[in-house]
């Protein structure tokens, strides 16, 4: 016999979403598929940042083939912004800048010391090579 | 804002703008796309709860990095910001690469020049170390180059991982073990 999400209105088969708002968990459930029972705090976070129905507009918006990503990167931002209430992913996107900007600092200062070694060698070579 | 002129959250919203409207600092009537945009998004009363939560000095970076979002998942509504740290973790991963090759690039040149400046190096402190077995030239001339100011310690240590440093000390063992056969006569 068929159990799990196949059962309506079974109060053990509800995804996160509607067990959290307390509703009939439908068969064609927005939420179903991208907020499992088993993990309801993905959907809390995305819940408190954008709101359910600003959640299924947005899903509703892609392709089903493209709803697990949105779900995936919805949830992702919601987190980082009740981390960072101020800054949210934007603090991360930040850092990598940062981090990126220092990379090529070294990667230059790296570059130039290798450029200095080669001439020093070049240099001593000549000198070897003259005596 | 007044009453004679309602911030733009208000007009999108039509309602009043009170005097302590708290989008009003942050959304001005001339902007009427960046609340549009969050609201969009976010929702106006989930923008507001998470204003209040906030001290008021933080408020204006709160709305700035929320704007931003907005957009990002306006422009992206697969991915938003996600997008965007995907592209710049890549980024971060090639150059992180690209540092270690540049810094093998330095080791290589070290192996190279120590026989070349082996007579001319004076005695250091690095042989006192325990890492050689008499104060021959040579040898301290190995030890001497890679404790030099032509590298300096710090750089041993200017890598963002600990393996260069860690490679750097291997490679000393190894020139050491060498000299020990090939140069003692």
């Amino acid at each position: 016999m068929p159990i799990g999400k196949f059962m309506m209105s079974g109060a053990g088969s509800r995804c996160a979403a509607c067990r959290y708002l307390r509703r009939r968990c439908s068969k064609d459930c927005i939420f179903s598929p991208h907020f499992p029972s088993s993990n309801p705090q993905r959907f809390a976070y995305v819940h408190k940042i954008y709101g359910a129905s600003n959640v299924a507009k947005m899903l509703q918006r892609v392709s089903e083939f493209e709803r697990s990503h949105a779900a995936d990167s919805l949830h992702l931002e919601a987190k980082c912004r009740v981390e960072d209430p101020v800054y949210g992913c934007v603090g991360l996107i930040s850092r990598l800048q940062r981090q990126i900007h220092n990379l090529e600092s070294e990667i230059a200062m790296t570059r130039a010391l290798v450029m200095m070694y080669e001439s020093s060698l070049d240099r001593r070579k000549g000198s070897a090579n003259g005596h | 804002m007044g009453g004679n002129s309602p911030c733009a959250s208000c007009k999108l919203l039509r309602r009043r703008c009170a005097k302590d409207c708290i989008f009003a600092p942050y959304f001005p009537s001339d902007d009427p796309h960046r609340f549009a945009i969050v609201h969009k998004v976010f929702g106006a009363s989930n923008i507001s709860k998470m204003l209040q939560e906030l001290p008021i000095h933080q408020r204006a970076d709160a709305v700035n990095s929320l704007v931003y979002e907005a957009n990002a998942r306006v422009r992206d509504p697969v991915y938003g910001c996600v997008g965007a740290i995907s592209y710049l973790q890549n980024q971060v991963a090639q150059l992180q690469m690209q540092l270690a090759v540049v810094q093998a690039e330095i080791l290589c040149i070290q192996v190279q020049q120590e026989p070349m400046i082996l007579p001319s190096q004076p005695p250091v402190a690095a042989m006192e170390a325990g890492m050689m077995d008499g104060p021959m030239d040579h040898k301290s001339g190995l030890g001497g180059f890679l404790h030099s100011n032509v590298l300096p310690s710090q750089y041993l240590s200017f890598s963002s991982s600990s393996n260069v440093t860690t490679h750097v000390e291997s490679l000393k063992r190894e020139s050491l073990s060498f000299l020990g056969h090939d140069m003692v006569s």
